[in-house]
């Protein structure tokens, strides 16, 4: 606290306080990661936010620049950590595009699935801890069992729980068991269902949550496409937005899912558009398991996508395309492509330049919180001290993504 | 081109660069149309206003992103990428400009107030100036950091290295110490127009 100066007001004796600002943060459990927002304080009211961003500046995309594009893919699940899949789905869609590249159907309704089983991991996360930031700590706990379920379905796919690195260009990394994808099944049936619903019936028309969220932050329809909002952000302010709908990928064309939009575009929509996005999410994995056909995973165009290992240790050819392919890797064509996805927290976008090299000549990301983040000082404004956490919380911003 | 990916699709481009093209008239440098993305490049003086014509006649609603890129090799080595998104009509545009080291661009912060982080980013990463923007800061770069860093002649591993420093009990810099050199593996086969001559290998073109 600084700058807490007492003065004498000049016409009542009474003593005036003068604005002071704060520090929220660098560390602070509400701030969901190395966030620090200089906050200019009248009273408990809020009159100026200034978010300091960038305490966790990696230098992704210039460390891209150096390694080739198989192995700048892992790069992509270090983003948001919360979401790694839907950070890798929008890579791969563009280096495919560079390199018009066709990618097997199985593969297509893999990606498709494994991409909303993110959406309801990431939106676990979020819901849970928005929901904690206000008080409640229940939810949060139940919240985290179902995340928990969805980890370990990216375990039994790739080997890890959170850097699964298996979307690849042309494909995905390897298929999965059958058992998987029918446990997978009872879960949308049973777990999933029990869990939420029991932990949004405690949260949704609970009047403590209401109090704290209704009316919160209210942002209008054209303040939203002025500061560049996208998914759950543009959609809780009546924009009925969704890139999986309007820009279909992969095999959102062929499943059917509602957009939820909300109607006064404050916190409380935000957050019941995520609850109801889990839903949706739902109906596109049980979509999935039902319409996925069977055939290969991974491209066979042996320039791009390496052979399976069976084949590499019986034919010579095989060998030295997989030797080719993991030390030079592949050649991309010159070009320049921006590729936006539906990522869980909105529309995460990747502008791959290449210059005909094995290595991309620049990479940028476009990520979801840093558009968002810079709408904290208008949405604050006037709100109270407290109120900071809520508006946070709905806006759902990972560090990792937003510095990069 | 027959479309093979599954990359997001779009509403169709055909006839859209033309009639871009034809509305922006002489605030155009350069057009065209490759990978199914439509690139026109404006002169730097015409930015804003090129861009405002885009919003406001052409529905193009929103600036998604600015992104900056760095080819040393041209005279004025870098470019200010803009990734435009029309809600209404589902398409997506990239409109650019170049500049160097100097020259500053006209800010886009009247048209967008999102503009200006990004414009920061920019700013922070390769040293463009936008002139117009009132609060031109470092955003994602340390406190105190010199240089820009994603300038293609800044070296991967920085200048600059910190670590707690328990003598002093404090966060200490230090130039870059690396006990290994950082290795750049090149893996393109000789073959195939590798840029160098192999050891041993230089008496090889002299009998053509």
């Amino acid at each position: 606290m600084s700058g807490l100066i007492l003065e004498e007001s000049p016409t009542t004796g009474d003593e005036i306080i003068t604005n002071y600002t704060i520090n929220f943060g660098p560390q602070h459990p509400a701030a969901h990661g190395v966030l620090r927002m200089v906050t200019e304080l009248d009273g408990e009211i809020v009159t100026r936010i200034d978010p300091h961003i960038g305490l966790l500046h990696r230098g992704t995309e210039k460390l891209i620049e150096y390694k080739t594009y198989l192995q700048a893919l892992p790069y992509f699940d270090r983003l948001d950590y919360c979401s790694p899949l839907g950070m890798e789905h929008s890579y791969v869609l563009a280096v495919e595009k560079l390199l018009n590249l066709e990618v097997p159907e199985r593969a297509k309704w893999l990606r498709t699935m494994f991409a909303e089983i993110t959406r309801i991991c990431n939106h676990m996360l979020n819901i849970g801890s928005h929901v904690m930031d206000v008080g409640a700590m229940t939810p949060n706990l139940w919240l985290f069992e179902i995340r928990e379920d969805c980890l370990n379905f990216f375990e039994r796919a790739s080997g890890a729980r959170m850097h699964s690195a298996w979307f690849r260009p042309g494909g995905v990394h390897q298929d999965v068991p059958q058992k998987l994808i029918d446990d997978i099944s009872v879960w949308l049936d049973k777990r999933l269902p029990e869990l939420f619903e029991d932990a949004m019936s405690l949260v949704c028309d609970n009047r403590i949550f209401k109090q704290r969220n209704v009316d919160i932050a209210t942002v209008s329809k054209e303040d939203a496409l002025a500061w560049g909002f996208s998914g759950p952000m543009i959609r809780g302010s009546g924009i009925a937005w969704d890139l999986r709908k309007s820009q279909p990928y992969d095999a959102y064309d062929q499943v059917d899912f509602e957009v939820p939009v909300g109607t006064r575009g404050d916190c409380y929509d935000r957050f019941m558009v995520r609850v109801e996005e889990v839903r949706q999410s739902a109906r596109i994995i049980r979509q999935c398991i039902e319409k996925m056909p069977a055939g290969p995973v991974l491209s066979s165009d042996r320039k791009v996508a390496p052979p399976k290992r069976a084949e590499m240790k019986q034919d010579m050819e095989s060998l030295i395309h997989h030797f080719k392919l993991y030390t030079e890797g592949f050649h991309v064509p010159a070009g320049e492509v921006y590729v936006a996805t539906e990522s869980p927290k909105g529309e995460f976008g990747v502008y791959l330049v290449s210059d005909g090299s094995n290595k991309p000549y620049r990479c940028k990301i476009r990520p979801t919180a840093f558009s968002h983040l810079q709408a904290m000082d208008f949405m604050t404004k006037g709100h109270m001290l407290p109120d900071i956490t809520a508006i946070l919380g709905a806006m759902d911003i990972v560090f990792g993504e937003c510095d990069r | 081109m027959a479309v093979l990916h599954s990359a997001p699709k779009w509403s169709s481009n055909e006839g859209v660069l033309d009639k871009l093209v034809a509305a922006l008239a002489h605030r155009v440098a350069a057009s065209k149309e490759e990978h199914g993305e439509i690139v026109i490049t404006v002169t730097r003086e015409h930015v804003e206003d090129a861009l405002r014509i885009l919003r406001d006649k052409h529905e193009y609603q929103q600036l998604v992103e600015i992104a900056g890129a760095d080819y040393p090799s041209r005279p004025e080595r870098f470019e200010v990428v803009y990734m435009l998104l029309s809600l209404t009509q589902n398409h997506r545009i990239i409109v650019k400009t170049t500049t160097d080291e100097v020259a500053p661009v006209p800010t886009v912060t009247t048209l967008w107030p999102v503009a200006g982080w990004l414009e920061r980013e920019v700013f922070d990463l390769y040293g463009v100036v936008f002139a117009g923007n009132a609060d031109l800061r470092r955003i994602l770069t340390d406190y105190g950091f010199e240089g820009h860093p994603f300038r293609k002649d800044f070296p991967l591993t920085g200048y600059q290295e910190l670590r707690y420093s328990n003598e002093e009990k404090r966060v200490v810099y230090e130039p870059v110490r690396l006990a290994q050199d950082l290795r750049q593996f090149d893996f393109t086969s000789p073959w195939e127009g590798a840029d160098y001559v192999l050891p041993g290998d230089e008496k090889a073109g002299e009998g053509k």
